[in-house]
């Protein structure tokens, strides 16, 4: 702007010429102020004795209460720690394996056979959940279930997989692996595709095989998508993906011990308990923690490069 | 695209043969493996129910059988009004997120516009806390009173700061001198936008419409928080439903098929269960090939700007 005016009679003047672009983001800006800014202040529920005819602003005060009976229950130390040790578990073997299958695909020459693998992996990213949760039946269910059939065929006792606890993170995993690897595999593509090839060129040169061609070249070359990748990933780590849970694990109780996750307990105490205090108190929690780690998360990628930073 | 070429080499190393060996069984056993729980679930609705009881599922249809589909078919219109609210919904969704998105991303990477920045803000700050479920909840149910009401399934899903960003970065990317020879020509905001801009943003439209089609029809989530009514079911929580209350559904069936209350005991269940996610997925996945191509396109362009 060649001239700077300042105070109200500036900002007037700015408000004017800016009309169209304010008209333009008027929309938008109404959505987020009704749908994102406004519930926040409902966090003042996770202090509150909630109650149908008071609703969020005049039902009593009750201090900690809510967090009192969350923490107290021990219920909080069983979701965040299978939280946390899912996404982590999640997040380790999907990178290696989605790092794996994208560096294969680039040493794959017939075309066709990229294409296709390629298309079937990415196939499960399009289904919803749900359908995961009936593939999952397919496979484990007791009576009917594939696994079990293989069992039986090789002489062992069937397992009843509903009611093993044990068996779900293994589950879990692989549907986690199932349904993601096309999409993360897509994103590593993108960046073996920008390694400059006379790197390759040099390293053929100097005798490298194929071998010390990838571990050498191509991993430390895409380490910098890589660490942004799992730093993000990182900044997710309090988030339980509820669409999973929910589909396979549903409200079968005999297993939360090893699948109740943050976001399907408050789900729980909102839908099947109506103790709204409680699913706000944890809410609130969950997005605190998720709060503080995106900001930590931030400064690290700060650290190993300022260019990534998301603020 | 491949990006070594061998054949100019007289022999080809044994390292490259080794590397070739376990890329094409690798991906060939993760392909199988992406696409086995499909082919279980076509298997399963070609086979008859007495088949899967005595044996299980498996990758093959077992004393081949149309009975679970003439039985989902004994009542179509159920089926059909799921799909028709899941497209009109998806439909309208597309098309008024990707104007609204399309709308606040242009506004948001001009240059000249000296608040970009804290309305950027404005909008990322939603990913980075939010209010949780409860308020949410409390907000659509209580506070607009959307309950059992289609803006429910319409209204959350119909913004994302992710797509934002997405449709940002491309925009940002077109040279700015054309915003400036439209300004010159006297070109309002409006037109520029939408007679200069929109034609040259095709791909990414396409992509970030894509996204968001894909998150209306696959969302069953609003459905089971808001919506109560059986008949405002969209696809995915219909299929949710009538997959978790098979016994209900075989009801409704053999209603309709105005034999007795008994006859929904002779109606298969397990391979009705797998005839009508076939019915409900079939399409998606017909359309995938189609589709594919700019998910790819899209998910690359996030992958670098974050």
């Amino acid at each position: 702007m060649k001239t700077k005016k300042s105070g109200f009679k500036g900002f007037l003047k700015k408000l004017y010429m800016y009309r169209a672009f304010l008209l333009m983001l008027a929309p938008a800006v109404i959505y987020t102020l009704i749908f994102a800014y406004y519930p926040m202040t409902g966090i003042v529920m996770a202090f509150k004795k909630y109650n149908y005819a008071g609703g969020i602003w005049g039902s009593p005060w009750n201090g900690f209460e809510n967090f009192k009976f969350f923490f107290l229950s021990g219920q909080a130390g069983l979701v965040t720690r299978n939280t946390v040790l899912y996404n982590a578990l999640f997040i380790a073997v999907n990178t290696i394996a989605q790092i794996a299958a994208a560096i294969l695909l680039t040493e794959i020459h017939n075309k066709y056979f990229r294409k296709i693998t390629q298309s079937l992996m990415f196939l499960p990213y399009f289904i919803s959940w749900v359908i995961v949760g009936v593939m999952a039946f397919n496979i484990f269910s007791s009576d009917y279930g594939f696994l079990n059939r293989i069992l039986t065929f090789f002489g062992k006792e069937k397992v009843s997989f509903y009611t093993t606890p044990e068996v779900w993170p293994f589950i879990l995993l692989f549907f986690s692996v199932w349904k993601g690897i096309g999409y993360g595999s897509v994103m590593y593509l993108a960046a073996i595709m920008g390694i400059d090839t006379s790197i390759y060129e040099a390293a053929k040169i100097d005798g490298a095989n194929v071998f010390q061609r990838i571990f050498k070249v191509t991993i430390p070359m895409i380490m910098p998508t890589t660490v942004i990748l799992l730093l993000l990933s990182v900044g997710g780590i309090f988030k339980g993906n509820f669409d999973m849970f929910y589909n396979l694990v549903g409200g079968n109780g005999l297993l939360y011990n090893y699948t109740d996750v943050i976001d399907t307990l408050t789900f729980r105490a909102l839908i099947s308990s109506n103790d709204f205090g409680m699913s706000a108190a944890v809410g609130l929690y969950q997005s605190v923690l998720c709060f503080v780690t995106i900001l930590l998360v931030n400064k690290l990628v700060g650290l190993y490069d300022k260019d990534y930073t998301l603020f | 695209m491949s990006r070594f070429k061998y054949s100019n080499k007289i022999k080809t190393g044994s390292d490259v043969i080794a590397l070739n060996v376990i890329a094409y069984v690798f991906l060939g056993l993760l392909a199988l493996f992406c696409l086995a729980p499909f082919i279980m679930i076509v298997s399963g609705s070609f086979s008859s129910e007495k088949a899967i009881i005595e044996n299980g599922f498996s990758f093959l249809p077992q004393d081949f059988s149309l009975e679970a589909y003439k039985t989902v078919f004994k009542e179509p219109y159920v089926v059909f009004r799921a799909y028709a609210t899941t497209i009109v919904l998806t439909a309208v969704g597309t098309v008024v997120g990707l104007l609204l998105q399309t709308m606040t991303a242009y506004v948001l990477s001009r240059k000249d516009f000296e608040w970009r920045n804290a309305f950027s803000f404005f909008f990322y700050f939603t990913t980075l806390f939010s209010g949780g479920l409860v308020p949410y909840y409390i907000l659509i149910t209580r506070t607009l009173n959307l309950r059992d009401n289609y803006l429910a399934l319409l209204l959350p899903l119909i913004f994302s700061v992710y797509n934002l960003l997405i449709m940002k970065s491309y925009i940002k990317a077109l040279p700015d001198s054309l915003i400036e020879a439209a300004k010159i020509d006297g070109c309002g905001e409006f037109r520029t936008l939408f007679e200069i801009v929109f034609p040259l943003i095709k791909p990414a439209l396409a992509t970030v419409g894509l996204f968001i089609a894909l998150a209306y029809w696959n969302d069953w989530y609003n459905a089971m928080l808001y919506i109560k009514s059986e008949e405002k079911y969209p696809l995915q929580y219909f299929l949710y439903q009538k997959v978790n209350n098979i016994e209900a559904y075989k009801k409704l069936l053999s209603n309709s098929a105005a034999s007795s209350v008994a006859g929904s005991v002779t109606l298969p269940t397990q391979s009705l269960k797998m005839a009508l996610t076939i019915v409900v997925t079939g399409p998606i996945v017909l359309a995938y090939p189609i589709v594919q191509k700019y998910f790819v396109q899209g998910i690359t362009i996030g992958a670098l700007k974050g």
